[in-house]
């Protein structure tokens, strides 16, 4: 009876207990916190090397005079992401795919998927763009085709596949042998069955994944600059010799973290809401 | 009547585990055939057999006079015939009933969707489900879900239905309205093997029960034998049991 009793409120026993416990907690968490930035702010200005830290990096001059440029570079980020992120996802498919194809002829490209993942996603990032972005133009392409635009977009796409395929693949997996078996029951083949019932399942369990790795694309448009696009963390490299000043490299994080944080949190919580679905 | 289905000498294995020891059934035209058991006899094994869902080791499957356990025939046109239904409805959970019930349809026989919407439709109210057509599987309860999965094996127009326990994951007060449809089914004459638990079900419907025992059929007969007059020992004593 006292369970479900009400008060005033409209609030049962139990729920008003929670809403005083969750009350202080607030308190408690935003006490310490302050805390923790009082400190911080009151202690680190009082480090021996702090005001020469804060010329090179806080600077606050610089930064506004480089900001919008580096804005700037930034849409060259974009794009590349921009034309990167489909032809990413299209591969991963393809790969991952080929990867489960049961016919015996089709055995090549089963071999073709095993080796194109262990390969790609054996070897660092950064090792691959310099040898599609240096090695494919250095056959002497006539212009455009030399552009490291290209190359280096090419293997931020060989590398990052490989890992869409595999993160497509674990979503294959995962869809449970009794769907195949209603499909295979109504009499559907078995493309019509990856088609219709298997992928559209592994595709939406793994989205959330495949939002991670999009996010670390993101970051890792940066590392073309190694072999001539310039943008942003380039553009801050040059406003770095310019101005004698790092500041602009944390100008660039800033920018960075404006979209990457966001995007992780959406991820996350996209996760959480398939994770809460599934119990 | 005719033999719709002729099952002799069926035999599967799961490595060293013989399930099905040289099965013989005949099923007629507009029969229902109950298959019961304890669990583990082999019942589901032999449904999925039937429509091929499991290669078959050894023996023949006649279906209409032809044989389709074949090694090496194609099993898709065969599963296009015949329909199942399993006991966890198996519902594709990213579509909406209608969609569920209009894919195999649309793929297998190639019908559109316009052509397949006042069938369907029929259908769908036919067993009470009109108004549910849009909703997705989660938002049924599993007596709706499951005669959905009916519905959808149903719309492919099969010569047979396969029933594998498909009231056991049900609340018991659903049970009714999933055994309401079977009944339907008997009157308007569809040929139909049920793996059951429902002994009073089996009882008033089937004109034969076969009695699955570690992989054989023991004995069959019309259920007025099986449950009033068992000759078996092992019969007996199973049906003491769920009785
Ligand atoms: N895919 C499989 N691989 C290996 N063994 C299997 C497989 N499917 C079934 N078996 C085995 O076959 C035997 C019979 O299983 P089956 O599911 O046909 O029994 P059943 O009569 O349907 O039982 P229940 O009433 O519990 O559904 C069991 O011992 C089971 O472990
Ligand atoms: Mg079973």
């Amino acid at each position: 009876m006292s369970g479900s009793e009400t008060t005033a409120g409209g609030l049962s026993r139990r729920a008003a207990y929670e809403a005083r416990q969750r009350k202080r907690a607030m308190r408690v968490a935003a006490g310490s916190t302050a805390a923790v930035v009082l400190a911080l702010v009151l202690l680190v200005p009082l480090a021996p090397g702090w005001e020469k830290v804060q010329r090179s990096f806080f600077n606050g001059e610089v930064f506004a005079k480089t900001f919008p440029g580096l804005l700037e570079a930034f849409l060259t980020n974009i794009y590349i992401f921009a034309w990167c992120a489909p032809l990413i996802a299209v591969l991963g498919l393809v790969i991952a795919l080929c990867r489960d194809v049961r016919a015996p002829a089709l055995y090549p490209l089963r071999l073709f998927g095993a080796i194109y993942t262990d390969v790609f996603r054996g070897l660092p990032v950064i090792l691959v763009i310099y040898l599609v972005g240096f090695g494919i133009p250095g056959l002497g392409l006539p212009r455009p085709w030399n552009s490291p635009y290209i190359w280096g977009s090419l293997a931020l796409i060989l590398v990052y596949a490989a890992y869409v395929a595999e993160i497509i693949r674990s979503g294959i997996d995962s869809i449970h042998g009794s769907q195949r078996a209603a499909a295979a029951s109504l009499g559907l083949n078995e493309k019509d069955t990856m088609r219709f019932v298997v992928l559209p399942q592994a595709i939406r369990n793994v989205a959330p994944a495949n939002m991670n790795m999009f996010i670390a694309l993101q970051k890792d448009v940066a590392l073309l600059s190694f072999i001539g696009p310039v943008e942003i963390f380039r553009q801050a490299g040059v406003y770095k010799s310019l101005m004698a000043n790092f500041t602009p490299y944390v100008g660039a994080a800033l920018i960075f973290l404006a979209v990457t944080i966001p995007a992780t949190r959406y991820a996350d919580y996209l996760m959480q809401k398939q994770r809460r679905a599934r119990t | 009547m005719s033999a719709k289905l002729v099952l002799s000498g069926v035999r599967k294995r799961f490595g060293d585990n013989e399930v099905c020891k040289g099965i013989d059934l005949t099923v007629q035209e507009g029969q229902m055939v109950c298959l019961i058991g304890a669990s583990g006899s082999g019942k589901s094994t032999l449904l999925r057999c039937i429509n091929l869902l499991e290669p078959v080791d050894d023996g023949t499957i006649l279906l209409d006079g032809r044989d389709i356990a074949e090694p090496g025939l194609d099993p898709q046109p065969v599963r296009a015939r015949i329909g199942m239904v399993f006991q966890s409805y198996n519902l594709f959970p990213h579509m909406t009933a209608a969609e569920n019930v209009m894919l195999a349809p649309r793929r297998v026989h190639g019908r559109s969707r316009s052509d397949l919407q006042a069938p369907v439709t029929a259908l769908f109210e036919r067993f009470n489900l009109g108004d549910r057509m849009g909703h997705y599987p989660d938002q049924l309860s599993g007596g709706q879900q499951q005669r959905v999965a009916i519905i959808r094996a149903l719309a492919m127009q099969p010569e047979i239905m396969l029933f594998d326990e498909i009231t056991s994951a049900l609340d018991p007060e659903l049970v009714g309205e999933v055994l309401d449809v079977l009944r339907s089914l008997r009157a308007e004459g569809m040929t139909m093997i049920l793996a059951t638990h429902e002994m009073a079900f089996a009882q008033e419907v089937a004109d034969k029960v076969c009695f699955l025992d570690k992989g054989r059929i023991l004995e069959e007969g019309p259920p007025e034998t099986i449950f009033g007059a068992p000759r078996e020992a092992r019969t007996a004593a199973f049906l003491s049991r769920v009785l």
